[in-house]
């Protein structure tokens, strides 16, 4: 076992004892208990995984752990809580923008990074920020509803 | 039903409850209404707990549809409840009402009818109780959220009312339900109760259940169905940092290991050590429904109508296919297997469909006691039909045998799922017509050729239908299940037409044997039965110069959908535009809800791909429960078949299945999602049916009737993805 990895997790510094090529999904779901990001492909090609590191989107069924040391992630439970939603979620939960909800975190993550960049985006900009998450229930339009809501109501 | 009570009965006397059940078969007893039939304990549907709490059991799964929130709203709405009282109980075979699978948008029908009749006659009993307590008759007490009071002002509730016993009975469906326009709860939209803890991480999947000690585990599956495992080296596996457990069982292969990024590695390495011979057991892609055609059928004749009319004096005919699509689950098929110390009992957390089908398959093919085995529903991402669920249920099982004491979480990879799931079967359509002086068809023809489209775990006396008791050292044989009867069908769900023909004949040629493996996936045969009705309806229109919404008006007598049809064009009409469009209308399995879609078709010429920038759709699926929920399952419907039908294929070459990742089998994305405006008719007085499945095969017929327009002439052959189009216009 090399070295423990120490990295700042939703703001609270944490250190990992787990291979330096362990993917980062793994060290969030297994090692920290956090239920956000989500398995979909192990690929980086469905998006479901998706997390901030220092503000911007990343896959991280496909980030190593040694590649995040010592920087700032962020995951869906560190926008907010259910006592204490961010607006992206209170949006989510108004447009009732989920069937299965698999991908929503990783919607929602994406959608943060591109209000953090563009705070109004136009309709056909958020759907394009989000053409490479994949969404299987057909819940697309709620979820571009949701982020529209959010920019709405801030 | 005996073996299915008795089996229950022990379940809950394993989870040290101690609750009787009827074992009287169920046969010689009244008709009860819904699930209630087969479930007649009211004790198995409600309880009212200490601290104003309701306990409402259901057999019926959450699957991303919103179910249980719809069953938490009709047993508030009898019950007089505020929902939020009410605590949902759901799939677990040591818990609920057994209610097989949910699945063909029935649990309205059969969960939610039950629950009505349940919870209504559950509230009468409290009522009486009440009525004794406060001295007045019981229909002259009035209740609000389980307050009861008397005229006079004396008051009391259903937990002070509420014995042990109370509901100790069996129901006798005699209680009638509200009348809808006393609902307050039903018809609203309520919010989903899973959406909050799936926007903020909170533990609702399967995957995120830790219990102390978890292991982790993945399986290895053969490269292709057939493949033939020549040796394999299980020592280096074993080496590997953090494995546990390295389990053969003659081609089942699975890794067990401290850690998920450990279990990974050993997987890749299990078959890097693993030698396999390939058959070449597929057909040719190129000469797949031929080879399909060519395997021994199972023919019935599910509709045949003979009726004096005018002869026919022109006749049509075509023929339509559609190939292998996906249920591509955006989560990998997962469970949570744990043996006990002794090895002599399991229990199961699995998205599956059907708790109870499941655990007696795991009963059969484990060769554990009935009593022994107990499946708990935990979500997934959603399945749309029968994925690797069931499937991957087992492959937990059988790897946590292996370490008995301690909980193993397995997923499967992407291509595990791509490869292994049952697709939705390859189906061909041969379509007849005549056509009378007065343009009425007079004679109408549909045969259909296809596997079964249901091979779940279901059969209760020997075999499995679950992948990996297939590879075992001692395997299970497939279950090839029989034709399914009309209304319902598989392969011919939704072949008899609603139309009214005088003369008409429906075959069904069911194909047991399945070279690609294939089940249940949203809608059955529907899909591609619509869409070949809907497009030959519009073949004969255009070649007898009749507006298609006219000729389908004058052969349909039902009024309901005749009104959708009516009001889907309408919709449409409210917003014009350049692009060609199509129409396409089905009330799902005949049965169900009605739906009429309008798509606008946009086709690149160059390129060959077949956009669908909007569509309109008009829904009666009866009385509403939740608009918002019906919306949102009319909408997903749509989008998923737009892509189903524009973009999806499942690609295969004689030696297996290709498709490992989504560069593989892409599906529809943002960019490409349509824009939908639906209006619902809402019927309060009528019963409601379900509406998860009813919009993917009108809005794939109005695809092929609005690219029918764009090109000129039908495309009778589905997918629509790029290349097969291009090679259409090309050929």
């Amino acid at each position: 076992m090399t070295a423990p990895t120490k990295l700042q997790v939703n703001g609270r510094a944490v250190t990992v004892a787990a291979e330096p090529d362990t993917p980062l999904l793994y060290v969030l779901r297994n090692d920290l208990a956090l239920n956000g990001a989500k398995f979909g492909c192990g690929l980086g090609q469905c998006g479901a995984c998706t997390v901030l590191v220092d503000g911007q989107p990343v896959r991280s069924c496909v980030t190593d752990l040694s590649a995040v040391a010592g920087r700032s992630v962020t995951t869906l439970e560190g926008l907010g809580t259910a006592d204490n939603l961010h607006k992206l979620q209170r949006a989510f939960i108004a447009e009732q923008a989920a069937q299965c909800g698999y991908c929503i975190p990783g919607m929602i993550m994406e959608a943060k990074a591109l209000l953090d960049r563009m705070p109004e985006p136009a309709e056909a900009e958020i759907r394009n920020a989000l053409a490479d998450h994949l969404c299987r229930c057909g819940t697309h339009n709620r979820i571009v509803a949701a982020v529209q809501r959010a920019v709405r109501e801030g | 039903m005996r073996e299915t009570l008795t089996r229950r009965g022990l379940g809950q006397a394993a989870a040290g409850l101690t609750l009787l059940f009827s074992l009287a078969p169920a046969g010689a007893q009244p008709r009860l209404p819904g699930s209630l039939q087969t479930n007649r304990r009211l004790d198995a549907w409600l309880r009212i707990e200490p601290g104003g709490v309701v306990t409402v059991c259901t057999g019926k799964v959450e699957i991303g549809q919103g179910a249980v929130t719809a069953l938490l709203q009709i047993a508030a709405e009898e019950l007089d409840v505020a929902p939020s009282r009410i605590r949902m109980v759901s799939g677990d075979t040591a818990l609920t009402p057994d209610e097989g699978f949910t699945a063909g948008s029935q649990s309205m029908e059969q969960g939610g009818t039950a629950l009505r009749f349940a919870a209504a006659e559950a509230r009468a009993i409290l009522l009486d109780l009440a009525a004794a307590r406060l001295g007045a008759p019981a229909a002259a007490l009035a209740v609000e959220d389980g307050s009861i009071r008397a005229p006079g002002g004396a008051a009391t509730s259903y937990w002070e009312v509420a014995q042990a016993a109370s509901f100790a009975r069996e129901a006798t469906g005699r209680v009638a339900p509200k009348p809808a326009a006393q609902h307050r709860i039903v018809g609203t939209s309520h919010p989903r109760l899973d959406i909050p803890a799936k926007v903020t991480g909170g533990a609702i999947y399967v995957q995120d259940m830790r219990p102390p000690g978890m292991l982790f585990g993945r399986v290895a599956r053969p490269p292709s169905y057939e493949a033939k495992l020549l040796s394999v080296d299980l020592d280096a596996v074993r080496a590997l940092p953090g494995v546990v457990a390295v389990v053969r069982d003659g081609r089942f292969l699975g890794v067990v290991a401290e850690r998920e990024e450990q279990a990974v590695k050993a997987r890749k390495a299990l078959r890097e050590a693993a030698r396999w011979e390939v058959p070449a057991a597929l057909p040719d892609p190129a000469r797949l429904h031929e080879s399909l055609r060519a395997l021994r059928t199972d023919d019935s004749v599910p509709s045949e109508k003979r009726a004096d009319a005018p002869p026919a004096v022109r006749r049509f005919q075509a023929t339509y296919t559609k190939r292998y699509f996906a249920h591509a689950s955006i989560g990998p098929s997962a469970a949570l297997a744990v043996y006990a110390a002794d090895g002599g009992s399991v229990q199961v957390w699995s998205h599956t469909q059907g708790p109870f089908p499941l655990q007696r398959d795991l009963v059969r093919v484990l060769g554990l006691p009935a009593d022994k085995v107990r499946v708990s529903h935990a979500q997934n991402a959603g399945c749309y039909g029968h994925n690797g669920a069931d499937d991957a249920a087992l492959d937990a099982a059988l790897l946590a045998r292996a370490v008995p004491g301690r909980p193993v979480m397995l997923q499967w990879m992407r291509d595990d799922e791509f490869q292994w799931e049952p697709y939705n079967p390859a189906m061909e359509m041969r379509l007849t017509a005549g056509v009378a002086a007065d343009g009425r068809i007079v004679d109408w023809g549909h045969e259909v050729w296809s596997n079964h489209h249901n091979n779940r775990p279901q059969n209760p006396r020997e075999g499995s239908n679950l992948l990996a008791s297939w590879h075992l050292e001692r395997p299970h044989p497939p279950v090839y299940p029989r034709a399914t009867p009309q209304p319902n069908g598989a392969g011919d769900r939704n072949a008899v037409p609603l139309y009214d023909f005088p003369n008409q004949r429906v075959v069904n040629h069911l194909i047991p044997e399945m070279p690609v493996r294939v089940s249940a996936l949203r809608t059955l045969g529907a899909y591609a039965n619509v869409f070949a009705l809907e497009s030959f309806l519009e073949e004969i229109a255009a070649a007898l110069g009749e507006d298609p919404i006219a000729f389908r008006l004058r052969h349909l007598p039902d009024p309901r959908g005749r009104a959708v049809i009516e009001a889907a064009a309408k919709l449409a009409a409210e917003e014009p535009g350049d692009l060609p469009r199509g129409f396409g209308f089905a009330k799902y399995k005949n049965v169900a809800a009605y739906v009429a879609c309008v798509a606008e078709v946009a086709l690149d010429r160059a390129t060959g791909a077949v956009r669908v920038p909007r569509v309109w759709a008009a829904v009666d699926a009866g009385q509403v429960i939740t608009p918002d929920g019906l919306r949102n399952q009319i909408e997903g419907g749509i989008i998923q078949a737009v892509s189903w039908t524009v973009k999806e294929d499942v690609p295969f070459d004689p030696q297996g299945i290709l498709a490992k990742d989504w560069n593989d089998y892409p599906i529809l994305t943002f960019p490409e999602v349509p824009r939908i405006r639906t209006v619902l008719l809402n019927r309060p007085e009528a019963p409601p049916l379900g509406a998860g499945e009813a919009s993917q095969a009108p809005v794939c017929a109005a695809i092929g009737n609005g690219l029918a327009r764009a090109l000129g002439r039908p495309l009778r052959a589905l997918p629509y993805t790029a290349d097969r189009v291009k090679a259409a216009m090309v050929g």
